[in-house]
């Protein structure tokens, strides 16, 4: 099972843990994304994200579905946030209930990798005096 | 034929707007789309890389536009 949200609000760490929570599950395993404080040593205020967002959640969940049929994993929730988010907020969790805990390891992290690879969404980091869209130049 | 050209990120800065109308001859494909985007603004030739999204799945460059599609320019992401 697959649950996959792009929301504009505070992200619900709960709800996607409790989405996993499965009486067969003998572990969960969980990824919190957090907004950092700085980058190469630049002080960041904040970071602006957005998304296309039909697409975006059409590959999150492409990418859910292939976690499923490559570990044995048995449910997985991605939510992802949009808009401007302060230091230490959260844009995406990531959680997956599994039998056991290597598959569940494994298969969040495939998810996590592969959602920055593929899924069109976009941070703008916002400087003191300044402003860089996140690996868009070489 | 007219297209709408969507633009996200830093794309949508790059091409001044949201939405971006062009004209492309009947049959074209990404291919044409990626040349005359470039041609128009240059900007997209400076990122790391920039992707088309057609009715929302990744395009290649091969692909023949229909009207009424919807055409995205996919920059680099950095989602997560």
């Amino acid at each position: 099972m697959i649950d996959i949200q792009l929301l504009e609000q505070e992200l619900d760490i709960r709800a996607c843990v409790d989405f996993v929570s499965a009486p067969e599950a003998g572990g969960i395993n969980v990824f919190i994304g957090t907004v950092r404080n700085q980058t190469q040593g630049r002080a960041v205020i904040r970071l602006e994200f957005e998304a296309y967002a039909p697409m975006a959640v059409s590959e999150m969940r492409k990418i859910a579905a292939t976690a499923l049929g490559r570990w044995p994993v048995q449910r997985i929730a991605v939510h992802h946030r949009v808009g401007s988010l302060g230091i230490g907020e959260v844009p995406v969790v990531i959680a997956v209930g599994s039998a056991h805990r290597q598959a569940a390891f494994e298969a969040c992290q495939y998810v996590i990798d592969t959602l920055k690879q593929t899924v069109p969404i976009w941070k703008k980091e916002i400087f003191e005096g300044g402003e860089v869209w996140v690996a868009a130049h070489p | 034929m007219k297209i709408n050209v969507l633009a996200f990120g830093i794309a949508r800065e790059i091409l001044g707007g949201p939405q971006r109308q062009i004209t492309l001859p009947e049959g074209a494909t990404v291919a044409d789309l990626r040349r005359l985007l470039e041609t128009e603004a240059p900007g997209l030739k400076r990122l790391r890389s920039w992707a088309v999204a057609v009715n929302s799945e990744y395009a290649e460059n091969a692909l023949a536009l229909q009207p009424g599609d919807e055409i995205a320019v996919i920059p680099p992401v950095s989602g997560g």
